[in-house]
């Protein structure tokens, strides 16, 4: 996974309240057995039009958003279906940090597996950095300084220090969780003893 | 075991959360243990591909199960899989489960089904458990007082290689709900009235317990049902305590403790449930006598109005933010403000998904169509959630109470719930559809969801219009 230190760049617009990840990535597109691939089919359905042209309006449609690397968008953002082919999507177009008011919480949780960092502003805030986004000036995130930047104003957010700790050194979780091999086998030894059909009737 | 997360009484959720902490770190990040993990074709192809490319195995093989149900077809399954991803992705499932040694239900088992359908009905969802699957519907397993909440692919790899999660503790939510619900009222109009009044974010950060009378009175489906649809409330997980309605159902089925184990289980899982003066961080309350059969209007399954309504005016909403999404809703649905919800014309019906596709849901919306036929005008379908499922349906004659009245009795999967197999909607249809979600093109590109219960569907399905199943009971 990518570490995430800082970022400066283009942040696109999305004024739209509880996108859900059947908007981000359509199912037909969560038949891949890849986790690349999937940017050019992100938003599809508000992206494209039926015969696969570009809808003009579509803020990721207009320069300068093709090329950005921010979302700034509206509150309960990823709710809806689990998928991470939603946060792989976003990955692959290029998108490494997205800042609302709220997330879901397992759309929230899968950024930080694919080093996508979600900032979590109050509204007015939010509001701020959508009228920056829109006036096409950039937005510089510092993940250490856990603050967000518009170039005059600056704004700070919270994070979990373990989250942030395997974001910015870009972290593999599994090879953390392995080291912790005999804490597990000590909770199925007592699992085997007080609860054995836990572990027997499968 | 580890140390207690409160001093003093603990709710459900707390006593299963302490009962799985292996570790606790000084920000309260825990890792967990896993006893159950559900695996599907979607979800699960870069998982098994990231164990192989780390050389790594799946550490209990035994507490896995691999169900395929999002892409199968419903129909002419002999003939196979038509679309080359769908069948790709199906083949990988087959592929990867004999690779690591987990057991699979595929099209031909017919234990074969929707896998939130699957789990319980085998006896492998059970109280106290902690269970995941890469699907956020996972939430359904929460009904027998299990800790059932869905994760990502990064956390099915993680699961699959050390049967454990990196997880915080969530909120504690309560919902209560008091009284007997009245006629034609049933745990999905129950589930959309929570959804209504808290939103689809009311409950992000939380798990819920759902308590009071007219939820305790619920048999486990119905209880499916509602923590089913916990995440279009936003929360990861959904929870009843258990009780002996959830222990007669496990009792028996083929992954159940039986014997000595049986007795040793129960024991256990008659300590689960709140204890009395356990504090909750959010509590809600609503009486069952003030829910009437509900449908959603809109693209968000917080949409919700009694059927009797009429399509809401933006117009009237303050706030800036959510009259755009209003509008933009009505516009996506083809609706008018102010026009009457019975007045709405529907093309196709669809009964299935994990909300509702159990044996009592098809039994209800049987009831319903007993003796008529549906409209000239409507297609209607009935999937059933799993092969064990229509079996009993069959064994029960409720097949012929379908087929008499013009709908299609398909094989078990996810069908028209998201549409990954052939079974969509077309642009501009409109489906009433008990299923869990009416986002936009969730049915298919354009196509226009109204959620409601089994009853209501099959309603809908005799009027070919939105219906008040009320007026359809003698």
């Amino acid at each position: 996974m990518k570490p995430f230190t800082k970022l400066k760049a283009v942040a696109a617009p999305l004024p739209l309240i509880n996108v859900d990840t059947d908007m981000i990535i359509p199912k037909q597109f969560l038949t891949t057995i890849e986790r690349t691939g999937l940017g050019k089919n992100l938003f599809n359905d508000i992206r494209y039009q039926e015969d696969g042209q570009d809808k003009p309006d579509f803020v990721l449609n207009r320069a300068p958003y093709r090329a950005a690397e921010i979302l700034v968008t509206g509150e309960n953002f990823g709710c809806g279906s689990s998928r991470e082919h939603a946060p792989w999507a976003l990955l692959d177009f290029g998108i490494r940090c997205i800042i609302a008011a709220s997330f879901a919480d397992i759309f929230y949780n899968n950024c930080f597996k694919n080093g996508i960092l979600p900032v979590v502003l109050p509204q007015a805030e939010v509001d701020t950095l959508m009228k920056t986004a829109a006036a096409e000036q950039m937005i510089e995130v510092d993940l250490a300084a856990q603050s967000v930047s518009d170039g005059t104003r600056n704004f700070s957010f919270e994070i979990g220090e373990f989250r942030k700790h395997c974001l910015m050194n870009g972290l593999d979780d599994i090879g953390l969780t392995l080291e912790k091999e005999k804490a597990i086998t000590a909770h199925e030894q007592s699992l085997m003893a007080d609860q054995p059909w836990v572990l027997k009737s499968a | 075991m580890i140390n207690k997360s409160v001093t003093g009484p603990r709710t459900l959720f707390q006593k299963i959360w302490d009962d799985h902490v292996i570790e606790r770190s000084d920000d309260g990040t825990c890792l967990i243990y896993i006893d159950r993990h559900l695996v599907h074709e979607v979800t699960s192809p870069q998982a098994f591909e990231g164990l192989r490319i780390a050389g790594r195995k799946v550490r209990r093989t035994d507490a896995t199960l691999a169900v395929m149900d999002h892409n199968v077809p419903t129909i002419h399954r002999d003939k196979g899989i038509t679309e080359a991803d769908s069948r790709l992705q199906i083949e990988t499932l087959e592929k990867n489960c004999k690779e690591f040694g987990v057991t699979l239900f595929n099209m031909k088992d017919k234990r074969q089904g929707i896998v939130h359908v699957v789990g319980p009905e085998q006896g492998m969802t059970q109280p106290g458990m902690t269970i995941v699957c890469g699907d956020s519907h996972t939430s359904t397993h929460g009904a027998f007082g299990a800790l059932a909440f869905g994760i990502g692919t990064s956390e099915v790899e993680h699961v699959l290689a050390t049967q454990t999660l990196i997880q915080k503790p969530a909120k504690n939510m309560l919902i209560k709900i008091d009284g007997q619900v009245g006629p034609g009222v049933t745990a999905k109009d129950m589930m959309l009235a929570v959804i209504g009044k808290i939103g689809t974010a009311g409950g992000t950060g939380h798990v819920i317990e759902f308590a009071g009378s007219a939820v305790r009175a619920l048999s486990m489906e119905g209880r499916m049902t509602m923590c089913n649809m916990s995440i279009e409330a936003g929360a990861r997980a959904g929870l009843v305590a258990p009780d002996n309605t959830t222990f007669n159902y496990i009792k028996g089925r083929p992954m159940a403790p039986a014997g000595e184990h049986w007795d040793k289980a129960v024991a256990y899982w008659r300590t689960l449930p709140s204890d009395p003066g356990a504090t909750y961080d959010t509590e809600i309350l609503l009486k069952a006598e003030d829910i009437p059969p509900l449908v959603t209007w809109g693209t968000s399954p917080q949409d919700v109005l009694p059927i009797t309504a009429k399509v809401p005016d933006p117009a009237t909403e303050q706030d800036s933010a959510k009259r755009a999404a209003m509008e933009r809703a009505l516009e996506y649905m083809g609706l008018t403000p102010g026009q009457n919800l019975e007045d709405v014309s529907i093309d196709k019906v669809f009964i299935g998904s994990c909300t509702n596709a159990r044996i009592e849901d098809l039994r209800a919306a049987a009831a319903i169509i007993k003796g008529h036929k549906i409209a000239s005008h409507v297609q209607a379908m009935i999937v059933p959630g799993s092969g064990l499922v229509k079996e009993q349906a069959e064994q029960e004659g409720l097949d012929k109470i379908f087929l008499d009245a013009g709908f299609e009795w398909r094989d078990a999967g996810c069908s028209m719930c998201l549409g990954m197999n052939s079974d969509r909607l077309k642009p501009g249809e409109r489906c009433a559809s008990t299923s869990n979600r009416n986002f936009e093109g969730r049915q298919g590109r354009g196509g226009r969801t109204h959620l409601l219960s089994p009853a209501m569907a099959a309603a809908a399905a005799i009027t070919g219009k939105l219906t008040d199943v009320r007026k359809m009971q003698s």
